[in-house]
């Protein structure tokens, strides 16, 4: 975990003011330690998006809380489905066979 | 591998105004963002491409230069990001903090209503147990310690009494059965899992099951000993200071830490701190002046380098 001065030592052309902004309206959630907030890797990436979103698509703020709550949905989703993809790999062969086989015929159907 | 003409790449002509040329980029951009298109490799290459052009272009001195065929497309290609991208993070575990809290705890329901959707169809309306939901909740330092009753607000309508038990530490996981979702079809109810966040305490420090402290002491404590009053986390306590102590010696207060399953407890170590009165003292100064020139020491002999 790094401190608030080690973020904005990482990361170019980010401002101090903004990243107390964000992490104010919750789109970073960092944690509280005795010196001050405290960022783990996946908060230090989420600032780094953020700031692309911002800096370089010129997106508005008030359009990033939105942006970030699909994504998250989207990632908890993708999440969801990697464990259903390990629950098959942890089935007999002939039971994978048939789903892997159902899901290729799906996927034909619909012409992907 | 040539790179494409930075121009086509981004989809606009080469007598372009700059401010068309940016508009470009951030709409290509906004449409292929890796974060945005998640396990999407062709995507992922494209918005490479359209920075990689975007870099070129949008640097007066190397789009002439591309212009007058000085340098090729290739000379603007950005090394590897070379710090991982959001994505990486959020769809591994790193990502349920983000997940967790997204709906004030009410996500994962509806995520866990996907494999309950998956279940469904194969097991038509078999009882199901329903899923269990995830809360966070931050105690305070000394309640952490000795145990308490907290307020978990699950839904705006519903609220939840949370016995928090005595040496809970950070990070913990609390499982309350029976508090989550419903089951379907007569299925038992899901359980609640309550994250714990120990806040921080304003003196005390927690490492594991022992607490740290700093205790600032007098002048006089300090050479001549005596009796002082500690605070630990169950209550105040009297505590020995041996005479001659100096700033930084550890005392320890045995059993006065957080409670450890079992029955035992952990430890407070208290590290002393000598403080000169507040502001100077005219009277103690005078007695320096004289005592301090014929009791020479060097507390700095070690530090020669």
């Amino acid at each position: 975990m790094i401190d608030f001065d080690a973020v904005m030592g990482k990361i170019e052309g980010l401002e101090a003011h903004e990243l107390r902004q964000w992490i104010e309206e919750r789109w970073v959630r960092v944690e509280q330690g005795d010196r001050g907030f405290l960022f783990h890797e996946v908060d230090v990436a989420r600032v780094r998006l953020i700031r692309e979103l911002r800096h370089e698509l010129a997106i508005g703020n008030e359009a990033i809380p939105v942006i970030l709550d699909l994504i998250d949905q989207v990632y908890g989703l993708r999440r969801r489905l990697r464990q259903l993809r390990d629950a098959i790999d942890a089935q007999p062969a002939e039971l994978r066979d048939a789903v892997h086989a159902y899901l290729a015929r799906g996927s034909a159907e619909t012409g992907e | 591998m040539a790179a494409k003409n930075p121009y086509e790449v981004l989809g606009v002509k080469p007598d372009a105004s700059e401010e068309h040329i940016r508009g470009s980029y951030r709409k290509l951009a906004k449409k292929y963002h890796p974060d945005l298109n998640p396990g999407n490799k062709q995507a992922e290459a494209r918005f490479k491409e359209i920075t990689a052009a975007y870099d070129l272009l949008s640097d007066k001195e190397k789009r002439a230069r591309f212009d007058r065929g000085e340098i090729d497309a290739s000379g603007a290609e950005r090394p590897e990001h070379a710090y991982p991208r959001y994505g990486g993070f959020a769809e591994g575990a790193p990502g349920t903090r983000y997940e967790f809290h997204s709906a004030e705890g009410m996500a994962p329901e509806d995520l866990d209503d996907l494999f309950a959707f998956f279940g469904r169809g194969a097991r038509g309306n078999a009882p199901r147990r329903g899923a269990d939901l995830h809360f966070a909740l931050t105690v305070d330092f000394l309640t952490a310690i000795n145990g308490g009753r907290q307020r978990l607000s699950l839904s705006p309508d519903r609220n939840l009494d949370v016995t928090i038990p005595p040496g809970v530490h950070d990070g913990q996981v609390l499982r309350l059965q029976g508090q989550g979702a419903p089951g379907r079809s007569g299925g038992p109810v899901g359980d609640a899992l309550i994250e714990i966040h120990v806040a921080p305490h304003s003196f005390f420090r927690r490492e594991g099951d022992d607490i740290y402290l700093d205790l600032p002491v007098t002048l006089a404590e300090a050479v001549l000993g005596g009796k002082v009053m500690v605070p630990t986390p169950t209550g105040t306590v009297s505590m020995t200071i041996p005479a001659n102590t100096n700033t930084g010696r550890v005392l320890r207060l045995k059993g006065k830490g957080a409670p450890h399953p079992g029955g035992t407890r952990g430890d407070q170590y208290v590290t002393l701190k000598v403080v000169l009165p507040e502001g100077g003292d005219a009277e103690l100064t005078r007695f320096m002046r004289d005592w301090a020139p014929q009791h020479l020491y060097d507390p700095r002999r070690g530090m020669v380098s």
